[in-house]
């Protein structure tokens, strides 16, 4: 499109089928929706020379011509009327929905894909203000943006707006705050990605107690009513203030994500861990509270306890198996956290993190091979971006790491019943003050 | 007589579309230069050289000319969109997603 539109070259776009209704809904709200398109069968990964000259010389699966006219047509075909009109157009959201009964609410909320498809609590006008009464910040003030991928527009939000998500969620109104920061962090819990992405929360601080959140036995699981809500209130908040959630249209992860139920959401435990606490490791003090946001999570790593004779090579193979473009943040149960400390005298995270960046590596030619890489990190690496750039100068079987050092993370949570832990690959996004919000 | 509840509109607020317009079209490809765009995602580099191999043989008059994106498609790329407005008559681009 701004090949098209802000170069002025006719420009025809090449996508995959199962794509049309994402590009042209992308096309429309970016003021094209007549910008030339061809579609070519799903999927171009993998296939063989021989096979991408078939959907050369084949049918575009989408208009049923053959791919080759729509792409010439699309670079010579004189505009008319319709191309030439002018697409801008206004669109706004209403605060309140036509009034109706409660079962009839319940079925259009369903409908218009503003649920996670379970029962939820109907966003009144009187729950929404005992929500309010839990911020010092106008209901009309704006929050933040978020967008679920980077090809559509960011769309706002107000506190009020937020109010409404988390009073659907369940959400108890003393858990706002914690709401309303994440809201802020603008990072969604609803990623169109492909890959099919979660997003984790964690929070740190004294709201913690203040809100009875879990950060010991079962804190990831559906067992505290504080981590349930605001996790659910996450994933509500991500789909219905960014535009959509909707599959095939604003999302596209291929096989869907049970993470993102409530979006991994737990506090830190802080008080049984042997270092530093998250937050504080960003720049907050203790005594603050603070709520950090990964997104991207998908692969997880697992296993019990940190053996004495192998754990080197045990911790190794974990972070190796990780796929390198999702990035390790170590989940430890406090057992294990003192574990590693007395295994590997890891008496700060930063020591561990160190030992994890030097010993996750793999032979060039296997990092560079892995899909993600090709797409997202090697394209970076021939524009001279570093540290990649000089990674391309190794050898194929010259070992290399597999993350950057920033990019490696550790929390502890748990409740020691037993030293099991594990490794999420997430992208840690930012920490947030939410302190700022009550 | 069921009761009628008030109830919040959960989405948020998108923002005013702005019209875009299309660049006027050729009249023909016959010795224009056709720049093939590789967007570097999922072997789209593989596709677009079929495509440059079916111009080859049935349009040769068209020049065809194949670049790589600079950087990770997610990245604006000024500096190949300038070269594509400098030499180039029309673009194809892919794979997108």
């Amino acid at each position: 499109m701004t090949i098209d539109a802000t170069y002025g070259v006719p420009t025809v776009a090449l996508h995959t089928n199962v794509f049309r209704h994402v590009v042209r809904s992308v096309m429309r709200v970016n003021g094209m929706p007549r910008a030339r398109v061809a579609y070519v069968p799903q999927p171009v990964m993998g296939k063989t020379p021989e096979q991408l000259r078939a959907y050369v010389d084949g049918i575009d699966p989408v208009s049923g011509r053959p791919v080759m006219q729509e792409v010439i047509e699309g670079l010579t075909k004189r505009l008319d009327e319709e191309d030439l009109k002018d697409s801008s157009f206004e669109r706004s959201t209403p605060l309140l929905v036509e009034p109706d009964t409660e079962e009839n609410l319940h079925n259009l909320f369903l409908e218009n894909n503003w649920t996670d498809k379970l029962p939820i609590i109907l966003p009144t006008e009187e729950r929404v203000a005992a929500m309010l009464a839990h911020t010092s910040h106008a209901p009309d003030e704006v929050v933040g943006h978020m967008r679920p991928t980077g090809f559509r527009e960011y769309w706002e939000y107000t506190v009020e707006k937020v109010a409404a998500n988390a009073v659907m969620a369940g959400a108890r109104p003393e858990y706002f705050p914690v709401i309303l920061a994440i809201a802020a962090s603008g990072a969604s819990a609803r990623g169109s990605t492909t890959s099919s992405a979660a997003a984790m929360a964690v929070v740190n601080g004294p709201i913690r107690h203040e809100i009875n959140m879990n950060c010991g036995t079962g804190a990831l699981g559906p067992y505290n009513h504080a981590n349930a809500t605001i996790g659910r209130a996450y994933g509500l908040l991500s789909q219905n203030l960014q535009g959509g959630s909707v599959p095939g249209l604003t999302y596209m992860g291929s096989q869907g994500n049970n993470y993102a139920y409530n979006s991994i959401t737990y506090a830190e435990n802080e008080e049984r861990s042997p270092w530093e606490p998250f937050h504080v490791q960003h720049g907050f003090k203790a005594n603050e509270s603070a709520v950090s946001l990964f997104t991207g999570c998908r692969s997880t790593a697992f296993t019990l306890g940190v053996r004495e004779k192998h754990w080197r090579e045990h911790v190794r193979h974990l972070l190796q198996g990780m796929d390198p473009h999702s990035d390790p943040t170590f989940v430890l149960d406090p057992i294990t956290a003192r574990q590693f400390i007395d295994r590997g005298g890891f008496d700060t995270k930063e020591k561990l993190i160190q030992w994890a960046y030097e010993n996750a590596q793999l032979p060039a030619s296997e990092y560079w091979d892995y899909q993600l890489i090709q797409n997202y990190i090697y394209p970076r690496a021939t524009y001279g971006d570093e540290p990649w750039a000089s990674m391309l100068k190794a050898a194929p079987d010259e070992l290399i790491p597999m993350y950057r050092l920033d990019d490696i993370h550790v929390v502890v949570v748990g409740g020691e019943t037993n030293g099991y832990w594990r490794i999420m690959g997430c992208n840690y996004q930012k920490t947030v003050s939410v302190d700022a919000w009550r | 007589m069921s009761e009628k509840l008030t109830v919040y509109n959960p989405t948020g607020y998108p923002p005013k579309v702005k019209h875009r317009p299309l660049a006027p079209r050729l009249d023909t490809l016959d010795g224009k230069t056709v720049y093939l765009v590789d967007a570097r995602f999922d072997d789209a580099e593989i596709l677009l050289r079929q495509m440059e191999a079916w111009f080859n043989e049935h349009l040769p008059s068209v020049k065809t000319r194949f670049v790589q994106m600079s950087s990770v498609y997610t990245q604006d790329d000024p500096k190949t969109w300038e070269e594509i407005r400098a030499n180039g008559d029309a673009a194809i681009i892919g794979v997108g997603h």
